[in-house]
């Protein structure tokens, strides 16, 4: 080996090869195999991955992630923004506002996801008796619009703070000078924010995002607690999707499902960065 | 283009109210007034309320008290962009997100210019700066020689701009590139004739920018003239030891039987001088420039014996550092004098370039 170096890079493989590829080459090892359990397994070449890919349970789950992970950027993100906007730069309000923020990101997905059950279980939620009120009859394990809905909101609570908090650390990075130099260009407010404010925030932006994206994208406790991935499967995200093929032993299909999983995940996260990198960044060079 | 007038300006960050302790205020009792199409500097220390000032006249800052003219007019109570008071600020300001072009552009496309008369302007604009060939590149990639550019091309692209304010521009720009964009500031007010404003702490920049410098100390205008005055004729010993390199030598004194009387050597002066100073006192400061010191090798009549402690050598010239038991002055001399550090040498102080203060004010 030419450079010593190298072998400083031993214990973090190590850990990384427990941590990550051994399992990765476990679940490459039966996407490609028929496996159930007591039987042996047999080599089946892409054959789950056919099927996989076939699967309209699977096809439903993917779009119904899909639109959730692409509905919780489209509130979650210029929520965020508006709220670190509206925050106090200094004095002891920012505090107050900071320990506010932080609150939901201390919860654990679960706890969030037993809150969400008590706030809305038929008969004794606080929500389902609110709602009585106007008439509305609310129920997460009857009706799939009420479900989808809870776990939207629920999600937009505790993670919209996550962006809000980045959001108002790269504010605090961005020099007076650059606003009053806009106000002497004679520049209106939305210009301000336009070619300021948002420009300067590229790059939290951009972390904002991707961390909301992926994390959307595995939501898995919140809707396993509220109904199950129900009511029908009005809930049933891809990871639920995939925990319950693993579950029933179809380890073949789940390994196939998981790897798919995986590649979407990658490919929107590489999207959204080239994006958001590239945009408005000089037009002509 | 335009004469801007400050009149009784104070400023206290403090409260919203007026404070009573003069101490509060950051600038006061400022009056001053810029003649138009003037290139000035404002020079003072670090923290002496030049920003402030500049803030005030740009409209970024109510003032406490006071009011601000621009031609005439009152607009203490006028935003930044109905003064037309153009700012380049300390760090180069761009709009990364927009190409050099749309930069440049942005102040007159937020007055709804015609495009057709913006393409003229800028490039008009661009040419004056030398970034005609760059106007479709990003910004992202320029030096802040050439942003500090932008910023400026951005305040004289409009026509109506009445003054740019400059705040130490050159502070962040590389030293290879300083030189180049000082002459092109000096270029551009030369060939716009806009009245502007340069603020700095550095008397370097101060004096070869500015035809007309305003010095600030403490939050108080202490002088106003030209780099000529305030080198010869220094209004108080601050304004002495704070123009020039080095600064002039301060030394105390008093009057005694018609003489000067140091800590350690005494200096016998002219008649005219004699009643000048007796009119006021005992006490004085007597203040020389070191360039002004006459420096010989050997004993002469009316000069004084020092050591030279320190030489600094910069090569054009050399700055040498005399002690005497009690005294020490600094003297520059030409490069071609061969003298050593220890050497013993004979100053004299040529009565005609000798400035003195009493009571920290400039009488001769």
């Amino acid at each position: 080996m030419k450079n010593r170096g190298w072998l400083f890079l031993i214990p973090a493989l190590a850990i990384l090869s427990i941590s990550a590829f051994i399992p990765l080459m476990t679940v490459i090892n039966y996407s490609l195999h028929y496996i159930f359990a007591g039987s042996s397994p047999t080599f089946v070449g892409f054959d789950n991955y056919i099927e996989v890919l076939r699967d309209p349970a699977f096809q439903g789950a993917l779009i119904r992630q899909l639109f959730f992970s692409m509905g919780i950027l489209a509130v979650e993100v210029p929520l965020g923004i508006c709220i670190a906007l509206s925050m106090p730069r200094r004095g002891p309000a920012v505090a107050l506002c900071l320990v506010l923020l932080g609150i939901p990101l201390l919860i654990p997905f679960n706890v969030v996801g037993i809150i969400a059950r008590v706030l809305t279980q038929s008969s004794v939620g606080l929500i389902p008796e609110f709602l009585a009120l106007f008439n509305y009859d609310f129920n997460v394990s009857k009706y799939p619009v009420d479900a989808f809905a809870t776990i939207f909101l629920l999600d937009v609570w505790h993670w919209t703070p996550l962006v809000a908090l980045l959001c108002y650390a790269g504010l605090q990075a961005i020099p007076d000078a650059f606003y009053q130099a806009a106000r002497i260009d004679g520049a209106s407010s939305w210009k301000m924010f336009r070619y300021v404010t948002l420009p300067k925030l590229r790059s939290v932006l951009i972390i904002g995002v991707l961390l909301r994206f992926m994390d959307s994208f595995k939501i898995y406790a919140e809707p396993l607690l509220l109904t199950g991935g129900g009511p029908g499967d009005a809930t049933t995200f891809l990871s639920l999707h995939v925990a319950r093929k693993a579950e029933s032993y179809q380890l073949g299909y789940a390994g196939a499902s998981s790897f798919i999983y995986l590649f979407i995940v990658i490919v929107f996260s590489y999207i959204f960065f080239q994006l958001m990198t590239n945009i408005g960044k000089g037009e002509n060079q | 283009m335009a004469r801007i007038e400050l009149e009784s300006i104070s400023h206290s960050y403090d409260s919203l109210s007026k404070p009573e302790d003069e101490r509060e205020y950051a600038v006061s009792g400022l009056d001053i007034s810029w003649a138009d199409g003037s290139a000035n500097a404002l020079l003072g220390p670090s923290g002496c309320g030049k920003t402030t000032i500049l803030n005030i006249i740009s409209g970024l800052l109510y003032p406490t008290a006071g009011r601000v003219r621009v031609n005439g007019n009152d607009v203490t109570g006028l935003a930044p962009r109905e003064r037309k008071i153009a700012q380049v600020f300390q760090f180069p300001v761009v709009y990364d997100s927009m190409n050099v072009f749309d930069n440049l552009a942005f102040p007159l496309r937020n007055q709804k210019t015609p495009e057709k008369t913006v393409k003229t302007k800028v490039e008009e604009t661009a040419e004056i700066l030398g970034l005609a060939d760059r106007l479709k590149s990003r910004t992202t990639g320029l030096n802040a020689a050439d942003k500090q550019k932008i910023s400026l091309g951005r305040s004289i692209v409009r026509e109506d701009t009445a003054a740019v304010l400059l705040d130490e521009p050159l502070t962040v720009i590389d030293p290879k590139f300083k030189g180049e964009l000082r002459r092109k500031l000096r270029e551009v007010q030369n060939r716009l004739k806009k009245t502007m404003i340069y603020v700095t702490h550095d008397q370097h920049e101060a004096l070869t920018f500015a035809d007309n410098v305003t010095i600030v100390k403490d939050g108080r205008l202490i002088q106003k003239g030209s780099p000529e005055e305030l080198h010869a004729q220094p209004a108080t010993p601050f304004i002495g030891y704070f123009i020039g390199s080095p600064g002039m030598n301060l030394l105390d004194c008093s009057l005694d039987d018609g003489r000067l009387q140091f800590a350690d050597f005494a200096l016998p002066i002219g008649q005219d001088m004699q009643k000048k100073m007796a009119s006021y006192g005992k006490d004085f400061k007597f203040g020389i420039r070191p360039e002004f010191l006459d420096v010989a090798a050997e004993e002469k009549n009316r000069a004084v014996e020092f050591t030279v402690a320190v030489i600094e050598d910069t090569g054009a010239y050399k700055v040498l550092t005399c002690d005497r038991r009690n005294s020490r002055i600094k003297a520059r001399v030409s490069e071609s004098i061969s003298i050593r550090e220890g050497d013993r040498v004979w100053l004299s102080f040529p009565e005609d370039k000798v400035n003195l203060f009493y009571n920290e004010q400039r009488i001769i």
